[in-house]
């Protein structure tokens, strides 16, 4: 199963995680996991996700993900999980 | 499982320190396109070469996409042409037809450049070489996306000295056929020793006769990943540094493969080759200058400068080796002046001369490479200059190159402006005293010997 990960990045305020699990369970798509600091009212979150079952293609939701962050202020990055396994695992 | 940190350290890559794949090369192989009718060859390189190419941008685009990871450059390489067109070529006026046939197939599949308006002719000229060589200007002048090399030379055999001197006039015939665009045709040419047949990057690019139908090749960069990740290690010794290098090396070469591996397989074209280099941007913070002075120099150009590049050039390879199944192509740092602030700056401060960057060369891939010189240089002076470039090629064994760019109407002082991702350019001032007698002796400079190796 090929995985992907998202990243979300910027000022922190109410709702983020919200908003964004929101938007990924009216398209179907399973989070995994889950990980998340804040770092000088910077938040910080990372999201392990299994698209699968999506009801929309991957550069659909990317690009609508990317749109969600814009309207809370943060920004939303949605990548294949390949890149990072490629540089981080042998 | 991939935990936050690693995620950080890749987009960060990506975001601050210009992390890129610079270029997907599909390789296409024209032999099949001889014919001795030139149009019926150009009917069949614009069929084959949009066939085959049609979906390399999307794909590239796609790849991009999902993985988060700029690919600047997609582009083609095609088989020397001088070999294709050798039956059918009668005239300058039918190799300049084919260029442009290559021009317009270019802009249908929509790369940004096309390689291989080429000739091998390290020993010597076939007529079909020669008349190639003679219709460069013309061909370079009147197409934009089409770049041409000429392998003069190899360690196997020699330098053909005729082919030296044919093209320090060529070379000056594309400038001043180009002179309206500060002769930037120039740009679009280079001289080879010891060319290697599957080199994803421009303008040395072509697609080798020992290659298969199609190929997808990949260059691979990151200079300001490296800087990045040595402003952390300021101060440490030699053992450190070199550590930290081939680290960086690795993780950049790593998503090259992938890059690789995914395009290969989506546009179902074998993988052929990722060139480990470090190539630099006008960007800032994407310099390979900017490297060689976090490793404890002034200014690049300042004495040390060629053993930090000897190091950097090595470790880079190092890195990269085990990060990719198959490496080939060019594989080490590049200097082009024009595309490097750091090599810019260093070169209007006065720090870094001609002669210097000559030197480098011997260290590194690949060769003089982007240096703008007064447009009233001799061809014989630039002849001089490529022999010698081919000479240190032809002994180290090594590729060495020379893209140099007399530009017309302009001499030191003045700056040059190419654009886009080939920057500008102080114009360099180049030793004024002859070697007219040296490059009219005509014939070739033998090849040198294998043993006694010291």
């Amino acid at each position: 199963m090929k995985k992907t990960i998202i990243t979300v990045i910027g000022k922190d305020t109410v709702g983020i995680i919200a908003k964004v699990c929101t938007y990924l369970a009216e398209n179907n798509v399973n989070v995994l996991d889950i990980s998340q600091t804040i770092v000088q009212d910077y938040f910080n979150m990372m999201m392990i996700a299994d698209i699968n079952a999506a009801t929309k293609d991957f550069d659909v939701l990317s690009s609508e993900l990317k749109a969600v962050g814009e309207t809370i202020g943060v920004k939303i990055k949605m990548q294949h999980e390949d890149i990072f396994n490629c540089m981080h695992r042998i | 499982m991939i935990n936050l940190y690693e995620v950080q350290e890749t987009n960060k890559m990506i975001e601050e320190s210009n992390l890129d794949v610079r270029t997907i090369t599909m390789g296409i192989s024209l032999l099949d396109c001889c014919d001795t009718d030139v149009d019926k060859v150009c009917d069949n390189i614009y069929r084959k070469i949009t066939t085959y190419a049609k979906d390399l941008v999307s794909t590239g685009c796609d790849i991009e996409n999902q993985f988060g990871i700029p690919i600047v450059n997609k582009r083609i390489s095609v088989t020397p042409i001088s070999l294709v067109g050798s039956s059918c070529c009668k005239t300058i006026e039918d190799y300049v037809k084919i260029a442009k046939t290559l021009d317009k197939a270019a802009l249908e599949v929509g790369v940004n450049f096309l390689g291989g308006f080429s000739a091998l002719v390290s020993k010597g000229m076939t007529p079909s070489d020669r008349l190639l060589i003679e219709s460069i200007p013309q061909a370079l002048a009147c197409t934009e996306r089409v770049c041409s090399s000429v392998n003069v030379g190899s360690t196997k055999t020699g330098i053909d000295m005729d082919a030296v001197k044919l093209l320090g006039e060529k070379v000056l015939e594309t400038a001043e056929l180009t002179k309206e665009s500060d002769s930037l045709g120039c740009a679009k040419l280079v001289i080879f020793c010891n060319a290697p047949d599957d080199n994803p990057f421009m303008a040395g690019a072509f697609h080798g006769v020992t290659e298969g139908d199609a190929v997808i090749n990949v260059g691979v960069s990151g200079p300001g990943v490296v800087k990045r990740a040595l402003e952390k290690v300021r101060g440490e010794d030699f053992g450190t540094l070199c550590e930290t290098i081939k680290k960086t090396a690795f993780k950049v070469t790593r998503v090259g493969q992938l890059v690789a591996q995914e395009a290969s397989r989506r546009l179902n074209v074998p993988f052929g080759i990722i060139d480990l280099s470090l190539a630099p941007t006008p960007a800032i913070g994407d310099s390979v200058a900017e490297i060689l002075e976090e490793i404890g120099l002034e200014s690049v150009g300042a004495p040390g400068t060629t053993a930090a590049l000897a190091l950097l050039n090595d470790q880079v390879k190092k890195g990269g080796v085990m990060a990719s199944s198959y490496v080939g192509g060019l594989s080490g740092a590049f200097i082009p002046v024009s595309e490097d602030q750091g090599m810019i700056d260093a070169v209007k401060a006065g720090a870094l001369s001609l002669e210097k960057l000559e030197a480098m060369t011997c260290v590194c891939s690949v060769g003089l490479d982007m240096i703008a010189i007064p447009g009233d240089t001799k061809a014989t002076t630039i002849s001089g200059i490529i022999a010698d470039e081919m000479a240190i090629g032809m002994i180290n064994q090594k590729t060495t190159a020379v893209r140099l760019i007399p530009v017309i109407g302009k001499t030191v002082g003045d700056t040059v402006e190419f654009g886009g991702l080939l920057g500008y350019a102080p114009i360099m001032p180049v030793n004024s005293f002859g070697c007219d007698a040296f490059v009219n002796r005509g014939g070739r400079i033998p090849a040198p010997i294998h043993s006694f190796k010291n």
